[in-house]
């Protein structure tokens, strides 16, 4: 409970998007404002689905800690349900240029984490020892790590769930909303982690190299790309603007 | 403490259209473009960027060999087309490169905010003491006389904002500028020099700070004096941006401070409403001032709006002042930073040409110097878009400007929201998000609508509905789930 935990988890969630907002999309106007829409229309959805939850908690039986905890996970199903009706409105901006997609996925997946994992952060940098009631010690690092996780995924899934829009390819669609729910429900298992993380791991490497050849990639642009001879990525970068 | 108020007003300024069409030539476009086409490109923007989808990329000639075979109509429908997709690109970089101007600070300002107020415990702190416009209190016994008491703050409030409106709109129109000139000036002294040490004495007392008078006195004397310059003469538009930012942010922790909590939600409200109808209806007071100003040729107080960019000089004999017009003289073919004088304008992206500049009054708390010198508003009138120098950089001069009175009640919202709500930075990430997609959707209406809209309507609906909802409805279920460690 220092600021080296607080900094840590922080860099631990926030990194790998943060990067990317710095090297892909902080130059171009047009981008951040869809990654603030991407963080919108999240919000909204998940408005929504606290609106539903709310309203079966109040008629519901607030003794029952079972129903309770029945309800909550209803309520996480809902919103992931919710969270992919979203994605279907951006067929409106299908015009627009192909990064649209991986932006608002991007601002889907800050905004997701946002929401996860800031009060936590701000309750690291004070003072108190972490499990000190018998729950796990590792509740900062885990919800760290789950958060990257989830950040990276929303930006996988909006790929892939766009592409599966763009050639009418429902399986895929129904592939997406399946491994969001899988995620979600795999965290109901905390604090095992080792149960929960992992499997996340495994389906976020799926989903990106899924993601990867989705759109487009393939292992000799890969290699290019890291070896600095692809001549397009060059030239891209050094376009004017 | 006794703080007369200032009207607010708030305008959005769309881009003129004349204007473009005096600037420079877009690079690519065509002489056979039609006329609306061309209007709408010069209102966005001259930015051009090649785009996979946009086809033939700017050229309206290119007659390729697999053109031949084509009817002659074709020919002038599809470049039109290309071009008009290009536009319509353009339109929207050039758009979304303003968007951005206004983001930036727009979101400064409220980071400034709440990290005061999440570090400073002073603007938090009840103290007993309220504003004279705000005299009933809120503790009080029940729901319903807490009620009543913040209708009636709320209106009292609204009531001077109107009157002081009214007055600002007979003064400017019977062109008493001095009286005007004088009030903002006060205005922005009282900010600079008084809030700023009130608040940097609370940041020492925050963080323990031993610091000596002496040193304290240089500091804000210089920060004071180099404000002022900034604000009502000349400075680096850096600077000067940083100092509106500044001010703004001082003017909402005052906010934030001395409205008890169901009035300060009330008054955004009812302010929203008051600027949708000062500003869209026939007889509306800004409405009558941005008229005023048309037939006159001339901007609206250029003070208080925060400009994105600079401002073209422009030699044009005023024998009102010949003192200050020599020295503007000799620097009339560079491009000169010009700080955007201080007004009490409403927040509107306005092109710099002036005549549609909207006037904003804000609200002050103190006895309001005069933030804007007639000076300024006759130097604004002599850049008029007519008689600047042909410009290269089409996107670059044509900035956008927000009257601060958005500023502050932007960051107001959030700070309220961050000081309030039990729900912490959820609650204050939401509203932030909402305010910055109300402002997104306000000013793709002014590139719609071109013409004065309000700016704080719809960002402050956003900002209310979400800030409400998610205290209410999120921040319990993100608890139960942060709880459980459920992720979603």
């Amino acid at each position: 409970m220092t600021a080296a935990v607080f900094f840590g988890c922080t860099f631990i969630a926030f990194g790998p998007a943060i990067s990317l907002f710095l090297f892909t999309i902080a130059r171009e106007p047009l981008r951040v404002i869809f990654l603030i829409a991407g963080a919108f229309f999240w919000l909204v959805s998940l408005l929504l689905a606290s609106l539903v939850w709310f309203i079966s908690v109040q008629i519901s039986n607030k003794e029952s800690a079972s129903q309770q905890k029945g309800l909550l996970i209803f309520g996480v199903v809902l919103s992931v349900l919710l969270q992919e009706t979203f994605p279907a409105f951006h067929e409106v901006f299908k015009c627009f240029f192909c990064f649209f997609v991986l932006v608002s996925g991007l601002g889907f997946g800050f905004m997701s984490g946002a929401f996860s994992v800031v009060n936590i952060l701000a309750d690291s940098v004070g003072p108190g020892t972490v499990g000190i009631h018998g729950d796990s010690q590792h509740y900062f690092l885990s919800s760290a790590f789950m958060t990257m996780a989830i950040i990276l995924l929303h930006m996988f899934w909006g790929v892939i769930f766009f592409d599966g829009c763009e050639k009418r390819r429902w399986f895929v669609v129904a592939a997406v909303v399946v491994s969001h729910l899988v995620v979600s429900c795999l965290t109901f298992q905390n604090p095992q982690y080792v149960s929960s993380l992992v499997p996340t791991y495994i389906i976020m490497l799926s989903m990106g190299i899924w993601a990867f050849y989705t759109a487009g990639g393939s292992l000799r642009n890969l290699k290019l790309c890291l070896t600095c001879k692809d001549k397009d990525f060059l030239l891209a970068n050094h376009r004017p603007r | 403490m006794h703080y007369p108020l200032k009207i607010t007003t708030f305008l959005l300024l769309c881009q003129k259209e004349q204007q473009q069409a005096n600037t420079g030539p877009e690079p690519g476009q065509q002489p056979q473009e039609p006329p609306a086409t061309r209007a709408r490109s010069r209102g966005g923007s001259g930015a051009g960027a090649p785009d996979g989808g946009g086809g033939d990329g700017g050229g309206g000639n290119g007659t390729g060999p697999e053109q031949n075979g084509q009817p002659p109509t074709a020919r002038p429908a599809r470049v039109v087309d290309a071009e008009e997709e290009e536009d319509e690109e353009m339109t929207l970089k050039y758009g979304a490169k303003h968007v951005i101007m206004l983001f930036v600070p727009v979101t400064l300002c409220m980071v400034v905010v709440v990290a005061t107020i999440k570090s400073v415990s002073f603007y938090t702190r009840n103290d007993g003491q309220r504003l004279i416009y705000t005299p009933f209190p809120e503790e009080t016994d029940t729901v319903a006389q807490r009620a009543v008491n913040s209708i009636l703050n709320a209106t009292i409030m609204i009531t001077v904002i109107i009157v002081m409106t009214l007055v600002l709109v007979l003064l400017y129109k019977y062109r008493c500028y001095k009286v005007i000139q004088g009030w903002l000036f006060l205005s922005s002294l009282l900010l600079l020099f008084f809030f700023s040490f009130i608040y940097l004495k609370e940041v020492f007392k925050t963080y323990n700070v031993a610091m000596d008078c002496i040193t304290l006195a240089i500091v804000v004397w210089n920060f004071g004096v180099v404000g002022m310059i900034c604000i009502h003469w000349k400075g680096p538009l850096r600077l000067q941006q940083a100092y509106l930012i500044m001010i703004s942010a001082l003017m909402a922790l005052v906010f934030i401070k001395y409205l008890p909590e169901w009035t300060a939600w009330l008054i955004l409200a009812v302010i929203s409403v008051y600027d949708l109808l000062a500003v869209l209806c026939p007889k509306g007071p800004l409405r009558i001032l941005v008229e005023t100003a048309q037939e006159r040729n001339e901007p609206i107080f250029p003070a208080l709006i925060y400009s994105s960019t600079m401002v073209w000089l422009v030699n044009m004999a005023d024998t009102d002042r010949p003192k200050r017009n020599s020295a503007e003289a000799g620097s009339v073919q560079q491009p000169t930073q010009e700080s955007a004088v201080e007004s009490p304008a409403p927040s509107s992206p306005s092109q710099d040409d002036g005549g549609f500049t909207s006037s904003w009054v804000s609200q002050q708390q103190h006895r309001l110097g005069p933030l804007q010198s007639t000076e300024e508003t006759r130097r604004e009138i002599q850049q008029m878009p007519s008689a600047r120098p042909p410009v290269e950089d089409d996107d670059e001069e044509r900035g956008v400007k927000l009257g601060l009175g958005d500023f502050i009640f932007y960051s107001m919202l959030v700070g309220k929201a961050s000081a309030t709500a039990s729900g912490d930075w959820n609650t204050t990430l939401a509203c932030f998000v909402a305010i910055l997609i109300g402002l997104c959707l306000t000013l793709l209406l002014l590139a719609i609508f071109r013409k004065a809209l309000p700016a704080l309507p719809i960002s402050i609906f956003f900002g209310l509905v979400f800030y409400f909802a998610t205290d209410n409805l999120v921040r319990p279920f993100m608890d139960q789930l942060a709880l459980h460690q459920f992720y979603i």
